[in-house]
């Protein structure tokens, strides 16, 4: 079992190197993730805004679905520390489990 | 943990530091706007203050004033109070969710400008949650401990 799981690590770290290869290179303006949306966010924030940090007004504005989920996932992992440990706290007080 | 720590040193110079974090978590917040910083990342400031404050006094008695509940309550105004609140609001006023050019019928400023204090009140929003979240798992894990599993 641990002798596959070594030979399934080596072939992923070859995928992966061969992968690496067809990156654009680093820093390169023409790279797809940076001539699609991020012009625009980056010439447009401060007059859509007002806000200096264009991070700000992604996280906040222009992806703001994104972070109102995000918060959700934080307090639904609230919500399931309460039902886990809360719960388990009542069943060992009544003495069921 | 569960006791107070009698330690002089320990208990005065996290008494001199608790406040500086708060405030420092609170410039965070207020100053993600123009700087790397925001809710996530005050909030979690926040939570690590008063977690050294539950550290420092033991958790019995500040489970009193930090209840569970409390924090829950708190942490959910903070992503369905706030957040989505801000969000519902501009539909009300007709426009999208959560597009805060809205806020400008109540806010003494143009759409644009709206928009910048819009951010404002959902990033706070976020700080709740996560300063509530952040308290609420540390107290529940001492409940555990306390339980002996």
């Amino acid at each position: 079992m641990r002798k596959w799981g070594v030979v399934g690590a080596l072939l992923s770290f070859l995928a992966l190197g061969q992968a690496v290869k067809d990156f654009p290179a680093f820093g390169d303006p023409q790279q797809p993730a940076s001539v699609h949306v991020v012009p625009r966010y980056v010439e447009k924030t401060i007059e859509e805004t007002k806000v200096p940090n264009t991070i700000t007004s992604i996280l906040a504005d222009y992806r703001g679905y994104d972070t109102n989920y995000e918060t959700v996932v934080i307090f639904t992992a609230g919500l399931s520390v309460m039902m886990i440990l809360g719960g388990a706290l009542r069943w060992r007080k009544n003495g069921k489990t | 943990m569960e006791e107070k720590w009698e330690d002089l040193i320990i208990e005065t110079v996290s008494r001199i530091l608790i406040p500086f974090i708060q405030i420092y978590a609170l410039y965070v917040l207020a100053h993600g706007h123009s700087s790397p910083g925001g809710g996530f990342q005050g909030g979690c400031i926040f939570a690590a203050s008063l977690i050294l404050l539950f550290l420092l006094y033991g958790s019995k008695g500040l489970e009193t004033n930090f209840p569970p509940r409390f924090l829950f309550i708190l942490s959910a105004f903070g992503v369905g109070g706030l957040f989505a609140g801000v969000g519902a609001f501009c539909i009300v006023f007709g426009k999208n969710f959560l597009d805060y050019a809205a806020l400008s019928t109540i806010l003494p400023h143009g759409p644009i400008k709206a928009r910048y204090y819009g951010m404002a009140m959902v990033e706070t929003g976020v700080q709740f949650t996560v300063m509530c979240v952040m308290v609420l798992i540390f107290l529940k894990l001492l409940q555990e401990e306390r339980i002996g599993v």
